[in-house]
C-alpha cells in the first residue's frame, strides 16, 4: 500500500521537480517565454472568439464581398483633430474604364465604433451564451478588420472561429494517436517474437506511404453528406491514423530496453499479468519521451490539418479553418489583389513557431543530453 | 554482406509491404465496412449524447460521372461495369488489378526490346489517359523535383551549419538559428504561394507546368532552359523548406562531435585546425544527416504534394490529388502504391549512401 501514492504519480514517471524546472526554464529563457505567451494569447483568443469577433462565423453581406479591410478613422476628416474612432460605409462600384470592381467610402455618414455592443448571440466554448461583442458598428456600417471573403463573410471573425478548429484538432488527433501508439508499441516490444514481427509489419505499411498521400486518400472517403461535427471527427481520426504508427515504433524500441530491467522482472515474479506490467510499469518510463513528442508533434498535426483543408479535403465550407480560408488565396490573382488573405497563413506560422520553440525548451529540460544543441 | 545481396534482400522484404499498401489502397477506395452507430452515449450527466449513424463505405462511385451523363446509354454503362469488374466480388477485382500490374509482353523479349517487356495495365484515368504511362512520367517529375531540392538544400545547409557550429553563439549563429526556426514553421503551401506571387509580380519565372506552350519548337538548349525555368520555382520552394531542418541538424551534430575525445586527441597531437574540423569532426557529423535523409523522404514527398498542387507542377502528388477530387480509383490506388515504392527505394538509397559515407556500418 505504501506504493500506492507512487504508482498513481508514476502515470507520468518524470523525475521529481521536472515541472518546476520546466517552468523555470520557460520563465528565464526570453524566447521560450515569448513563445509561451504567444500560445496563451492565441488560445485565449479562440476561447473567447464569440466575444472578440464582431460577427458570427456564418454572417455574410453579399453586397460587401471581397472588400478590403475597413479603414478605422481616428482623425476627423473635417476638423483634423483626434476623434472617437469611426468608419464609413463602403459602396461597391464598377469602374467602366478599367473594368475593375472597387469600393468607395460613403463619406456622408460616419459610423462610430462602439465597444461592448449587443450583437449576434454566441456561445463561449460552446457553453456560455452571450451576445455582447467587444466592438462593432451600427448595422448599415461594416467593420471588417481583414476585409471580407468571396461570400462577403468577415475574415477577422472567421479567423478567430477557424482558430478554434485549427488549434484544437492537433491536440485531439494526438490524444487518439498516443494511447494507441503507446499500447501497441508497448505490447509489441514487451512480447517480442512473432507478435512483435507481425505488429511491426503493420506499422511499416502505414509508414511506407508518404503521410499526406495517405491522408488525402483517407479524407476522400469521408461522405459529402456529413454534418460538420461528423466531418471534424473524421478528420481527427484520419490525422490520428497516420500518426500512431511512427510513435509506436519508437515506444517499442524503448520498451525493448526497459523490459530487461530488474524491477520489471520482479513484477513478473510476483505474478503480475503482462498487460498490467506494460501499462503500469513499463510505459510510464517512456513519459519523458512522450511529453517531448507531444510538444513536438502538435505543430505537425496543425500543419497536416491546414494542408488538408487547404486542399479542400479537410474542414469544409461553411465551417472556417485556417487551412480552408487559405484556399481562396490559392488563386494567385486573388492573393495579389488582396494580400490580407494571407493572414491565416501568418497565424499558422506563428502557432507552429511557438510550439516548436516550446518543444525545444521542453526537450532541453527533459532530455539533458540535448542541452548542447541550444 | 555485399551491397548487391543487400539490395536484393531489401527488395524482397519490400514486396509484401508494397502489396499490403496496394490492399490498403484498394480497401480505402472500394470496400464496404458497413455502418458505425447510431449510438446514444449516456454519461449519467445531462442528456445523452447522440451519434448519428456513420456509413463506413466509400461513397465513391467510379461511374458516377457516366451515370449522370444522359448521352451514355445503359448498355454502354453495363459494358463499363464489366470492363472495370465492378460486378465481380472484391477479391476478384483486386486480383484483376494485381494481374494488370504484372502484365508482360513476351514478344518484346524475342525482339530484343527489354524495356518494353513490362507493360503494366493500370486502367485509364479520369481524362482517359493510360494510368501506367501517366504515372511513370509524373513519378519522374516528382523524383527530379525532390532530388534537386535535396541536393541544393544540402550544399547550402551544410556549410551554413558548419559555420554556425564553429562560431557557436556568435551573431551569425544566432541569425541562422532564428532563420532556421522560422523556416521550419512555415507551411509549404504558404511559402509556395508567396514565391508564386513574387514570380508573377516580377515576371522572372513561370509559375505552372514543366514546359512552355512552344516547347516542341525550341532547340535542344532552349528545351533544357525551358525546363530549368519551370523547375526553378518548385525546387526553390522545397529547397528553402528543407534548408532549415538540415542546417539545424548539421549544426547540432557538429557541436556534439566537437566535444568528442578524439577531436581533443587530434588537436593535442598538433594537427592543423582545418584538418581537425573538416577531416575529423565534419566527416563524422555528416553521417546522421544521411540517416535523416531516409526519415525525411516521407515528409519531402508530402511537402512536394502541396507545392506541386499550388504551382501546378505535373508530379505524382498533384496526380493523386486530382484523382481524389475526381474520385478515380485507378489513379488513387496506383499513385498510393507508386509513392510507397518511391519512399521504399529512397530509404534503400539512403542506407546504401550511408554505407558508402561510413564504411564502418554493417549492412544487415
Amino acid at each position: 500500500m505504501a506504493n500506492k501514492g507512487k504508482s498513481a504519480g508514476s502515470l507520468l514517471a518524470v523525475e521529481r521537480g521536472t515541472w518546476s524546472r520546466l517552468w523555470r526554464k520557460i520563465s528565464k529563457d526570453q524566447i521560450a517565454f515569448l513563445a509561451f505567451l504567444t500560445l496563451i494569447v492565441l488560445y485565449l483568443m479562440i476561447a473567447v472568439a464569440g466575444f472578440l469577433a464582431p460577427y458570427s462565423e456564418g454572417w455574410f453581406d453579399r453586397n460587401y464581398a471581397t472588400a478590403p479591410p475597413t479603414h478605422v478613422y481616428m482623425i476627423d476628416g473635417e476638423t483634423g483633430g483626434i476623434t472617437w474612432p469611426y468608419v464609413y460605409q463602403s459602396k461597391r462600384g464598377f469602374d467602366q474604364e478599367t473594368f475593375e470592381f472597387g469600393f468607395t467610402p460613403d463619406t456622408s455618414k460616419k459610423h462610430p465604433v462602439q465597444f461592448f455592443v449587443k450583437g449576434e448571440p454566441y456561445k463561449l466554448l460552446g457553453l456560455i451564451p452571450g451576445d455582447i461583442h467587444l466592438f462593432g458598428v451600427e448595422a448599415p456600417g461594416r467593420i471588417c478588420l481583414l476585409g471580407t471573403d468571396i461570400n462577403g463573410r468577415d475574415n477577422f471573425s472567421r479567423l478567430l472561429y477557424g482558430g478554434q478548429i485549427s488549434l484544437t484538432i492537433g491536440f485531439l488527433g494526438l490524444f487518439i494517436a498516443f494511447p494507441i501508439g503507446l499500447i501497441y508499441g508497448g505490447i509489441s516490444g514487451y512480447f517480442g517474437g512473432w507478435i512483435d514481427n507481425a505488429l511491426m509489419r503493420v506499422t511499416e505499411v502505414i509508414m511506407s506511404i508518404p503521410s499526406l498521400y495517405l491522408l488525402i486518400s483517407l479524407a476522400a472517403i469521408i461522405p459529402a453528406g456529413f454534418t460538420s461535427a461528423q466531418r471534424f471527427a473524421m478528420v481527427v481520426v484520419s490525422l490520428a491514423f497516420i500518426g500512431w504508427a511512427g510513435l509506436s515504433r519508437v515506444i517499442r524500441g524503448m520498451v525493448l530496453t526497459i523490459k530487461e530491467q530488474e524491477y520489471v522482472e520482479s513484477a513478473r515474479a510476483i505474478g503480475l499479468g503482462a498487460l498490467p506490467i506494460v501499462i503500469k510499469h513499463v510505459l510510464p518510463q517512456t513519459a519523458s519521451y512522450v511529453i517531448i513528442a507531444i510538444t513536438m508533434g502538435v505543430p505537425d498535426y496543425i500543419l497536416a490539418e491546414s494542408g488538408l483543408s487547404f486542399l479542400g479535403l479537410g474542414i469544409q465550407q461553411p465551417d472556417a479553418s485556417w487551412g480552408n480560408m487559405l484556399k481562396e488565396a490559392q488563386e494567385i490573382t486573388n492573393l495579389m489583389t488582396r494580400p490580407w488573405m494571407m493572414m491565416p497563413g501568418v497565424l499558422i506560422f506563428l502557432a507552429v513557431l511557438a510550439f516548436n520553440v516550446m518543444g525545444d525548451a521542453v526537450r532541453d529540460v527533459l532530455d539533458p543530453k540535448s542541452y548542447i544543441r541550444k | 554482406m555485399s551491397i548487391l545481396t543487400y539490395i536484393i534482400k531489401r527488395f524482397l522484404i519490400a514486396i509484401p509491404t508494397i502489396l499490403a499498401v496496394s490492399v490498403l489502397g484498394f480497401l480505402l477506395m472500394r470496400f464496404d465496412f458497413g455502418t458505425f452507430g447510431p449510438y446514444d452515449i449516456d454519461f449519467g450527466i445531462g442528456s445523452p449524447i447522440h451519434l448519428d449513424a456513420i456509413p463506413l463505405k466509400n461513397p465513391i462511385d467510379p461511374l458516377a460521372e457516366l451515370r449522370n451523363n444522359p448521352q451514355i446509354s445503359a448498355k454502354a454503362l453495363q459494358k463499363e461495369v464489366i470492363r472495370l469488374g465492378l460486378d465481380q466480388p472484391m477479391h476478384v477485382q483486386y486480383w484483376r488489378w494485381v494481374k494488370g500490374v504484372f502484365q508482360v509482353n513476351p514478344e518484346a523479349l524475342s525482339e530484343g526490346k527489354l524495356w518494353e517487356f513490362f507493360q503494366p495495365d493500370l486502367g485509364k484515368d479520369y481524362s482517359g489517359h493510360d494510368v501506367a504511362r501517366e504515372l511513370m512520367s509524373r513519378a519522374k517529375n516528382t523524383l527530379a523535383l525532390n532530388l534537386l531540392s535535396v541536393f541544393f538544400a544540402w550544399i547550402i545547409a551544410i556549410p551554413l551549419g558548419i559555420q554556425a557550429a564553429l562560431h557557436w553563439r556568435s551573431l551569425f549563429d544566432r541569425l541562422t538559428t532564428v532563420a532556421a526556426t522560422c523556416g521550419m514553421a512555415l507551411p509549404s503551401f504558404v511559402l509556395a504561394l508567396m514565391l508564386a506571387v513574387v514570380a508573377v509580380k516580377t515576371g522572372w519565372l513561370p509559375i505552372s507546368g514543366i514546359t512552355s506552350a512552344n516547347y516542341e519548337s525550341l532547340s535542344l538548349v532552349g528545351k533544357a532552359l525551358d525546363i530549368a525555368a519551370h523547375l526553378a520555382l518548385p525546387v526553390l520552394t522545397l529547397t528553402l523548406l528543407g534548408l532549415a531542418g538540415w542546417q539545424r541538424q548539421m549544426r547540432g551534430n557538429l557541436l556534439d562531435y566537437l566535444q568528442a575525445e578524439y577531436i581533443r586527441t587530434a588537436r593535442a597531437k598538433g594537427l592543423p585546425e582545418n584538418v581537425v574540423i573538416y577531416k575529423h569532426a565534419v566527416r563524422t557529423a555528416i553521417n546522421p544527416l544521411v540517416t535523416m535523409l531516409g526519415f525525411q523522404l516521407a515528409g519531402l514527398l508530402s511537402g512536394s504534394l502541396l507545392v506541386e498542387t499550388v504551382l501546378n507542377y505535373p508530379g505524382l502528388g498533384a496526380y493523386i490529388y486530382a484523382g481524389v477530387l475526381k474520385t478515380d480509383t485507378n489513379v488513387v490506388m496506383s499513385s498510393l502504391v507508386m509513392s510507397a515504392i518511391l519512399l521504399v527505394a529512397g530509404n534503400l538509397c539512403a542506407d546504401i549512401l550511408l554505407k558508402i559515407v561510413d564504411p564502418r556500418i554493417e549492412l544487415s
